[in-house]
């Protein structure tokens, strides 16, 4: 399977750096340290709310520059030339950023499990679905046709951190009003935050499989647009 | 057999028209060269034949198979020598290789042999196991022409392989480039060195603000220059020389001349009646660079 070579080669290039894996466990650790300390919440609810954001950043933390850094680097036209499609270049960009982003949940895990918390090994499922959805939305930040990555992360951090905050990670989203309601199922972090606060036993905000469907639902549609964008895109990066 | 064949082929960007209908073949087990100045359109063509931009109208077929229908089976058939392309910095030269390897199906084992006989042949299998990153601008291109020769391709596409490197790797590739070609494997070779095209390719095309002016052997585009010998003399002070078929370079004046016994007389004649001194006069034959710039001077 070619993708996994591109797979392979996104690894070695661009995640397996120390500031990259260091970044993509501090960046949520900080922010929940940040909610944390000085706020009554329950051990539960805070622990979910650093799995579902590691998840989100791990998985959307490169995979929306590779293409920028390829173009830049020069390498995107060496393996434009090879026999392979532009869905073969993206499956191996979303394979790599899936396999990112289930290596760094495991460390949130592993630490529920030092604190004594059960929690329902569905959330396995949920992790690799969640890592799926948004890597293939890291790869939809990447399909703006520019090989400066600054740029890139710019759009992808405008779009990334108002998702944490319509989530449901740090304030329930049985809490928020009406609007706020409706805004936070815009977002495919609500579906996963759900699924993890199900699997910790605690209340859920919607029937499980509607948080699994949801989050298939915006995998295809994120899928599809990268593709679509990135056959246009990529020639502009050369 | 044809192994390429373009036909027709345009590409507009923008406002600009870079190919305006390139139509070429090139044979089975040739080495074709593609000469034309900075934004003929070489660049895209080869893009177009390498299956990376579409055309917008015309049609190239490669190894047989339409590079737009069949594009995956037409790359297939091809390795690709890039002209502004890097190997992957942070990977080794091994990584890089099997990298491109593993994009072309190939089993490992055969992968490991042809890139340990390749890696070895250009002399950088010592340091397989190094990253890119430390390599000279020899060695990278080395190793990008392993890359592009490891799926054991019918047709490389090579865009300026030997440019701005070392006397010792520009010699080992030239030597590669006509190995291939004895074993009845088609060149498509892309250079602004003319001498290197004079020497090894078969056939030469052309290309002028996106269209082909000639397609002809390197001495068949020389002869066409307006005669079998060039002249090349220096005077000792300013002089304008009133020959026909005479080009200035610098300080000297080249003529070229189907009798050269009389034309170095008609020399030695204006230099004694204009009392300039002759600093040197030399023959040879013109150059493929003399066919190359004659040919663009018609064209414009």
């Amino acid at each position: 399977m070619k993708c996994f070579a591109i797979a392979k080669k996104d690894i070695v290039m661009y995640y397996l750096k120390g500031p990259v894996v260091i970044f993509g466990i501090l960046l949520p650790l900080f922010l929940f340290l940040a909610f944390w300390i000085g706020r009554n919440l329950s051990l539960n609810f805070l622990i979910t709310g650093l799995i579902s954001m590691t998840v989100f950043f791990a998985s959307t933390s490169v995979s929306p520059v590779i293409a920028p850094w390829e173009g830049q680097m020069r390498t995107l036209e060496r393996l434009l030339a090879c026999p392979i499609s532009t869905t073969t270049i993206v499956f191996g960009d979303v394979l790599a950023s899936i396999t990112f982003g289930i290596g760094i949940s495991l460390v949130p895990l592993l630490l529920a499990l030092c604190f004594g918390l059960m929690f329902n090994l569905i959330i396995i499922l949920g992790i690799i679905l969640a890592a799926f959805c948004f890597s293939c939305l890291g790869l939809l930040f990447s399909s703006y046709p520019t090989n400066l990555p600054s740029t890139v992360m710019m759009i992808s951090s405008m779009i990334r951190f108002p998702l944490i905050f319509i989530s449901g990670i740090f304030i329930p989203i049985q809490k928020l009003p009406a609007w706020g309601k409706t805004i936070s199922m815009l977002s495919p972090l609500t579906y996963f935050t759900d699924i993890a606060r199900i699997s910790f036993g605690m209340s859920p905000f919607l029937p499980i499989y509607i948080d699994f469907i949801a989050l298939a639902g915006f995998s295809v549609v994120f899928l599809v647009l990268s593709i679509k964008l990135h056959e246009r895109a990529l020639l502009s990066r050369l | 057999m044809i192994a390429i064949e373009a036909e027709g082929l345009r590409k507009r960007f923008g406002n600009v028209e870079a190919l305006k209908g390139v139509s070429f073949r090139v044979k089975r087990g040739e080495i074709f060269g593609f000469l034309g100045p900075n934004g003929a359109g070489k660049t895209t063509t080869v893009r177009i034949l390498t299956g990376i931009l579409k055309p917008d109208s015309g049609k190239a077929r490669i190894n047989g198979y339409d590079i737009i229908e069949e594009t995956l089976k037409a790359k297939q058939s091809i390795g690709v020598l890039p002209e502004v392309s890097n190997a992957y910095p942070d990977l080794t030269a091994w990584q890089n290789i099997m990298l491109i390897a593993s994009l072309y199906g190939m089993r490992r084992r055969e992968a490991e042999t042809r890139a340990n006989e390749l890696l070895k042949e250009f002399g950088i299998h010592e340091r397989k196991d190094a990253k890119v990153r430390g390599f000279s601008k020899g060695m990278k291109q080395r190793l990008m022409l392993c890359m592009a020769l490891i799926s054991d391709p019918e047709i490389i596409f090579l865009d300026e392989p030997t440019s701005g490197l070392d006397v010792q790797s520009a010699r080992m590739i030239r030597e590669k480039v006509l190995e291939i070609a004895n074993e009845r494997k088609t060149v498509f070779l892309t250079s602004h060195n003319m001498d290197e095209v004079n020497l090894l390719c078969d056939r030469v095309a052309i290309i002028n603000k996106g269209k082909i002016v000639t397609v002809d052997t390197p001495e068949r585009l020389k002869s066409r220059v307006g005669g079998n010998v060039a002249i090349e003399v220096s005077f000792g002070g300013k002089a304008e020389l009133n020959l026909e078929n005479v080009e200035r370079f610098g300080d000297k004046h080249v003529i070229y001349t189907t009798n050269p016994y009389k034309t170095i007389c008609e020399v030695v004649d204006f230099a004694r009646k204009s009392g300039v001194e002759i600093v040197s006069i030399n023959t040879r034959t013109p150059t493929l660079e003399d066919a190359f710039l004659k040919l663009l001077e018609m064209e414009r």
